[in-house]
Order: C-alpha cells, then structure tokens, then sequence
C-alpha cells in the first residue's frame, strides 16, 4: 500500500497569524536602530577626523527635524530590545540555586534591568562629569 | 435534577480527504453543547451525530497522552483541555501546523518521532550497573534540574508553534531538544558528549531563534525555549574547547 | 553531521546584545537626542571635548567596541531576520552581513587611528 498524500500548508507570512509571532518580530527589527546608531557614531568619527568644521555641521544636521524624529525612533526600538532582552534572558542561563532554593526568572529579568540602570547611570555620569 | 443549559456553537473543521482533495476545504455544524464540554467533545459529537467521517486523534481526553494536538482559532492546543463555552459563537479547528496534514485533523508525525529518537533519549551511564548494586540514587535537588524537561508528553504543540520549523524541517526542534537536555541533565547519565553532535549543528540547537513560542504553547510547563537556548552556551563551550583542543573535542 | 560555526556569530551577537541593552538607551538618549535638542549642555559633545575623548585610549577603548559590538549585534539578527521573512538571498547573504559588520570595525578602528593620541 503507497504512502497516502499529505498535503503541506504554506509557511509565508507566518509572522502575521498571531500577535506572538508580530511581536517577536518587532523585537527582532530593533535590529535596525541598532546598526543605524552604530553607523551614525561611525559618521560622526568620520567628521570628527575631519575636523572642527565637519564635525560641528554634523552636530547641526543632528538637531534638524528628520533626524531627532528618526533618532527618538531609534531610542524607543533601542529600548525595546533592552526590555526584551532582560525578558528572554532567564531562558539562556541554567537554573541558578542560591540557599538551596531555585532563582525565580522574574528575579533574573529584574537583575538585568537594574544592572541597566546602573550602567546606564555610569554612562550619564561619564558623559557629563568626565 | 435540572438539566444543564444547552447552548449551539459553530465549530468549523478543517476537511482533506487524499487522494479526493487536492487541496483542504473547510466545513461547519452547528453542535449543541453544554458549558463542561471540550472541543474534543465537540468533534467527537459531530463524528457521532452529524458526519461520521471527520477523523482525528484523541485517547485520554486529560491532557497527559498528547494525542489530541490541533490549531484552536490559529492556536496550538489540546483539544481535551480546552473548551467550547470560551469560543462562542464560532469556533475554528485545524490540524496542527507545521505538519504534513494526512487526513482532516490528522497529521504526519514521523518527523517529529525520527527527532525524538535522534537525541539518544535514554540514559547513558558511566559504567553499566548491575543488579547488585541496586537503584540509582538522587537526591531531590538532583531531580529538580530535569524535571520539568521530563513532563513533555510528545503532543506536538512546540514544533506547531515554532516558526523556524515550519520553514526548515530539518531542524531538530523544541520538544526533542527539551528531551536531550532532559537526559544531560540528569544526574545518573553520562551521556552529554555523545549528544553534542546533535546540539552543535546547523539544525540543532542554531536553528532556533528564541521566538519562545514553544514554551508559551506547551500544556506542560516544559520549557523547551530554555532548554534549547541553554544548550547554545553548551555549543558554543564545546566549540572553543575543539577549537582550542582538538583532540578532546566533546568530552565532559 | 557537521559541527555549526553560529557560535562564533552568536557570542558577538550576544556581547553586542548584553551591550547595547545594558548603555544603549543612555547613549542613543545622550549623543543624538539630548545634545542636539539641547536638554543637556551642547558643550557635553562639542568638537574639543570629542577629539579629546577619542584621542584617549578609553575612548578608543569605547567607541570602538560600541561600533563594533553593535554592528555584529545587528547584522547578525539582520540576517536572521531577513530569513524568517522569507528572504532568502543566497549562501552569500550570512558573509555580506558580517562581512559588513567586520567592515565597520575595521573602519572604525581606521579612523581611531587617524585621530591620533591627545
């Protein structure tokens, strides 16, 4: 007796069937904001070695309407992937005991925002201060 | 004694019929049902009443056998566990998704099954044990890392959430990788350099991308996205170490 | 079967992940949203107290591992990405994204270079 014919359903547009799948999604472009930040300080180290000229017109295209708007974008998607990344961040680390009791994640997931909150606090102090 | 409220649902199936179909339709009946029925309950009263041909898997109707897998209005779920009074007016039911469908709700597992079987699920011991020296002993603490990992019940519902295996059926998936961790994590197996291979290729653990789907889905509590994601820190261990010390690759 | 070479990718993937989540809310909020809008002193970023920090062998230290960090991050979540659209660009696709990342460093480290020390 041959094999009966199964029939496979397609696979595209996946992400759309379900909010799950369109969040993880989302997550996943903040992609985007990171690689664009990153290329941005490499412009700005561009001009930077151009000299004062070159690197205070950039700090003024900075300030212009497109690019604030597009950079607070950047700071909302940046910001996701942190909370997003504190969030999955149980899932990749073994069971940690401590006093003989198991961790909850909810432990972890608050570790990692406080240790964000704390370097970040570093960072804004450097910043200003240093 | 009163009789309980009868109330009438839609419950919309999924029908493919091989070698009749060439490609699924889908098909409603209005079912009367009362407030404590299933969904399995459901279909079980269309097969018995309305059309004897609708065909799915079912057996302990609670939640411990993982027959009774299937989308639930676009979500994977046990059809024994979940119920009609939370899907009024109309309810959709469809085989579970990123498998092969076989006959309406019914779908081809074998795939599934070969990856159970790929991950050497059984314990290998240090040194074989004779009867003489009796059981295996573990403290609580020991059992405690693997067993939640050891409460999957094969019913399909990670690999139907998980995305990457819907575009790649070569990737090992979440329950069978739940289930070699569930090994490599227990105190009385030896076996984890034996399972490396599996964890450390293409399709093994790499093929994930921690959607975390899986462990929203599964009626167990399993947590294949942790056992999974944990297993990426073990590959990537592993790799170093071989890349470092070649002729020591995998070892313990 | 043969042994995946993602742990390469995927540690960098993760020290850009840990990293950017950790400091890049603060610096995405500092550098291009508050210097320019003004909430915090101008002065903080201006030509002087930028050349000093990059000519100092912490800010090399920095700004190099930002760059560098946060494009291997993103690249490499790009790819993935772009996969789980049904993108499929070729076996080419997983080098031109990393290469692209190791572009930017390379850059990066160039331009640190050219900038001298204080």
């Amino acid at each position: 007796m041959s094999a009966p014919q199964t029939y496979t359903r397609p696979i595209a547009g996946w992400w759309r069937r379900n909010p799950f799948y369109r969040a993880y999604i989302v997550r996943e472009m903040t992609c985007i904001a990171v690689i664009a930040y990153a290329l941005e300080l490499l412009v700005g180290l561009a001009r930077l070695v151009q000299g004062r000229e070159a690197f205070e017109a950039w700090l003024a295209s900075l300030a212009r309407p497109w690019p604030i708007f597009l950079n607070c974008v950047a700071l909302l998607l940046i910001a996701y992937h942190a909370w997003t990344w504190f969030e999955v961040m149980p899932k990749t680390l073994p069971f940690i005991n401590l006093g003989g009791r198991r961790v909850p994640d909810r432990t972890i997931v608050a570790s990692g925002a406080i240790a964000a909150v704390i370097a970040s606090l570093v960072v804004l102090f450097a910043f200003l201060y240093l | 004694m009163a009789e309980p409220q009868t109330r009438n649902i839609r419950i919309e199936s999924l029908r493919y019929a091989p070698g009749a179909d060439a490609t699924p339709r889908m098909q409603a009946w209005d079912v009367p049902f009362t407030d404590d029925m299933s969904v399995l309950q459901g279909l079980q009263y269309i097969k018995d009443h309305l059309d004897g041909s609708l065909t799915f898997r079912w057996s302990c109707r609670m939640a411990v056998c993982g027959s009774c897998g299937m989308q639930i209005n676009g979500v994977p779920k046990l059809a024994c566990e979940t119920f009609l009074r939370d899907y009024m007016p109309a309810i959709r039911v469809e085989p579970l998704a990123n498998f092969p469908i076989m006959r309406d709700l019914v779908i081809d597992q074998s795939d599934f099954l070969a990856k159970l079987e790929s991950v050497r699920p059984y314990l290998i011991p240090q040194a074989p044990r004779t009867l003489a020296e009796g059981p295996y002993r573990q403290t609580p603490a020991q059992m405690d890392e693997y067993y939640q990992y050891s409460q999957c019940i094969n019913c399909g519902l990670c690999y139907a959430a998980c995305p990457q295996y819907g575009m790649n059926m070569k990737f090992t998936g979440p329950a069978a990788l739940a289930l070699l961790h569930r090994y490599n994590s227990d105190s009385r197996d030896a076996g984890k350099a034996q399972r490396m291979e599996v964890v450390n290729a293409e399709d093994g653990v790499w093929g994930c991308t921690l959607v975390g789907y899986c462990s929203e889905v599964c009626p167990k509590g399993v947590d294949p996205a942790r056992a999974v994601n944990q297993n990426k820190i073990e590959s990537t261990k592993d790799y170093f170490r071989h890349l470092l010390m070649p002729r020591g690759s995998g070892s313990r | 079967m043969k042994r995946s070479n993602k742990p390469i990718f995927w540690s960098l993937f993760g020290a850009g992940g840990m990293l950017s989540a950790l400091i890049g809310p603060m610096l995405v909020f500092l550098t291009v949203v508050a210097v320019p809008l003004g909430l915090v002193s101008k002065q903080t970023m201006d030509y002087s107290r930028a050349l000093a920090f990059a000519q100092s062998a912490t800010g090399k230290l920095v700004l190099l591992v930002v760059i560098s960090l946060f494009l291997f991050h993103g690249m490499h979540r790009l790819y993935h990405t772009l996969h789980d659209f049904g993108v499929h660009i070729g076996p080419g696709a997983k080098a031109l994204c990393h290469g692209l990342a190791l572009l930017g460093t390379l850059v990066a480290a160039y331009l640190l270079f050219k900038l001298g020390w204080a």
